[in-house]
């Protein structure tokens, strides 16, 4: 479980999170949405010690990372896993050697448990055969899949995903949410997916947290987030042209619910 | 950001870069790596130039130094002077901030902002340390061994231009290379080298590594670190001159 208390963060003049309270749970696939510039992902870096916050603090299982010198924060660090938004891949590197990166810098294993460790991760995403590729050789969708065989392969408890889905055909991207929820349960993980992908949220959304102009606005599931009457929730999810055939019309304004 | 703000953001990733390294396995292959990078890959320009610059010195001096009142071994002697003490250490440095200069800000910076850097932070690696110090070390080892060759190739360089033309006597030229040589000179040659291989490294690795944006600020970055490069190592060139034979 991960959980931050007031967290803030000021960029010059302007304040791009305010006082964010909130928990992210485990086994479950935790998801922060919002418009683009919205704070997210400076929400998410606060979280993996990417961004110092300026105020307030996280914690991962009770421990509190803000705090914590340098040095305990590499042991924490060997406990994250990360999707990036560009699946930031190592360019000189094939897909296996990506893979294999993490054990061999962050692990005492052998050259041959690590081939092993990342065949058995390149499997488990349903990637096979492009092990000698180089990312530059390979599609959007494979660069996801080996970005998170390449974050399931220290056997994370926390997995970041920096939205997931950006750059990918509808197919694809239900196809890694689907991943990402799946691989969530497997391992008992804690999920934290930053999106603004409407159908990721309806799809594995277990939790979902709602930033609006920085601030916590609206938590919730995939389940109660239609019918939410919350304002600004509603215009986010509603903008979709298709989802606005579900829209309720009892209370189209809504009220809002800041927390 | 003004120059005290690089110095002090510069001399922080420098705490960076030694605070932590790799297991030394990993470091060790690194370092093997760059030096291939960044050394072996560049014999090729410095052989081409060294031995083209050798000859234009040799032929500058032969038909600029023709007093009968100067020994006959002055061109050789010139020569050779001025391709230990200046052109191999300076000039080449020069070249070489261009060539390898370029290389680690544009490589370090497309890691920069394609996230690259971060997934090793998040990882627990020191990415500082495990981007910039092999490339460090790798130049301090390499370009000792780059301006040697560079030294010997220059001077051969005139010794192929005074005897295919004929403007000088190629023993007497021979003669001038071998005249008051002092090992001291080659010793000042080296340690500028070091000094400066550290400068190209660093500097390149440090305007890499702070990019931000897309591909016009890596290409930006680039010019940068090869120009402020360029700049130190004629600072420092000053320095230690003053510091050796002062």
């Amino acid at each position: 479980m991960i959980h931050t208390e007031h967290i803030s963060k000021i960029f010059g003049d302007k304040q791009v999170l305010h006082d964010v309270s909130t928990v992210f749970e485990k086994g479950k696939t935790n998801l922060i949405i919002g418009e683009s510039g919205s704070g997210k992902t400076v929400l998410m870096k606060c979280l993996v010690g990417l961004y110092e916050p300026d105020e307030g603090s996280v914690f991962f299982d009770n421990r509190n990372f803000t705090q914590m010198p340098l040095s305990s924060r590499k042991e924490v660090r060997k406990e994250l896993g990360m999707l990036f938004q560009g699946s930031a891949l190592f360019d000189s590197m094939s897909v296996i050697e990506n893979v294999m990166f993490p054990l061999k810098m962050l692990t005492n294993m052998t050259y041959g448990q690590r081939v092993k460790r990342a065949v058995e991760c390149l499997s488990r995403v349903n990637l096979r055969g492009v092990n000698k590729r180089l990312p530059a050789e390979i599609s959007g969708g494979m660069k996801k899949r080996v970005a998170i065989a390449r974050a399931i392969a220290v056997n994370p408890k926390y997995l970041f995903c920096d939205e997931p889905n950006s750059g990918l055909d509808p197919r694809t991207a239900i196809l890694i949410d689907q991943l990402i929820a799946e691989i969530t349960h497997e391992y008992n993980m804690t999920t934290i997916v930053n999106t603004h992908d409407m159908n990721s949220v309806l799809g594995i959304g277990d939790k979902v947290s709602f930033i609006h102009q920085g601030a916590l606005w609206w938590e919730g599931d995939r389940h109660s987030i239609l019918a939410t009457d919350n304002a600004e929730v509603r215009r986010f999810i509603y903008a979709n042209e298709i989802l606005q055939h579900f829209q309720p019309t009892d209370n189209p304004t809504g009220d809002a619910e800041s927390s | 950001m003004k120059f005290p703000g690089h110095l002090g953001e510069y001399l922080l990733l420098m705490g960076k870069v030694l605070q932590r390294t790799p297991k030394r396995k990993i470091f060790w292959n690194q370092v093997l790596d760059e030096f291939v990078e960044l050394g072996v890959r560049s014999v090729w320009i410095v052989f081409i130039i060294s031995v083209f610059m050798g000859a234009v010195v040799a032929i500058q001096i032969a038909f600029n130094v023709d007093s009968p009142l100067l020994p006959r071994y002055t061109v050789g002697y010139i020569t050779a002077q001025s391709i230990i003490l200046e052109f191999s250490p300076t000039i080449m440095a020069l070249i070489l901030a261009g060539k390898v200069g370029s290389r680690i800000a544009s490589e370090i910076g497309t890691m920069r902002v394609t996230e690259q850097i971060d997934a090793l932070e998040i990882m627990g690696i020191n990415s500082a340390s495990y981007l910039i110090l092999p490339k460090v070390i790798a130049a301090m080892l390499a370009n000792p061994l780059l301006i040697i060759l560079s030294m010997f190739v220059g001077i051969f360089g005139g010794w192929a231009a005074i005897f295919l033309t004929g403007v000088y006597s190629a023993h007497d030229y021979v003669f001038g290379i071998q005249s008051w040589f002092e090992s001291m000179q080659v010793i000042y040659a080296l340690t500028k080298t070091v000094v400066f291989a550290f400068i190209i490294t660093s500097i390149s690795g440090y305007y890499g590594y702070y990019v931000s944006g897309g591909a016009l600020e890596v290409g930006s970055a680039s010019t940068k670190a090869v120009v402020n490069s360029c700049v130190m190592i004629i600072v420092f060139n000053l320095i230690l001159t003053q510091l050796f034979w002062a």
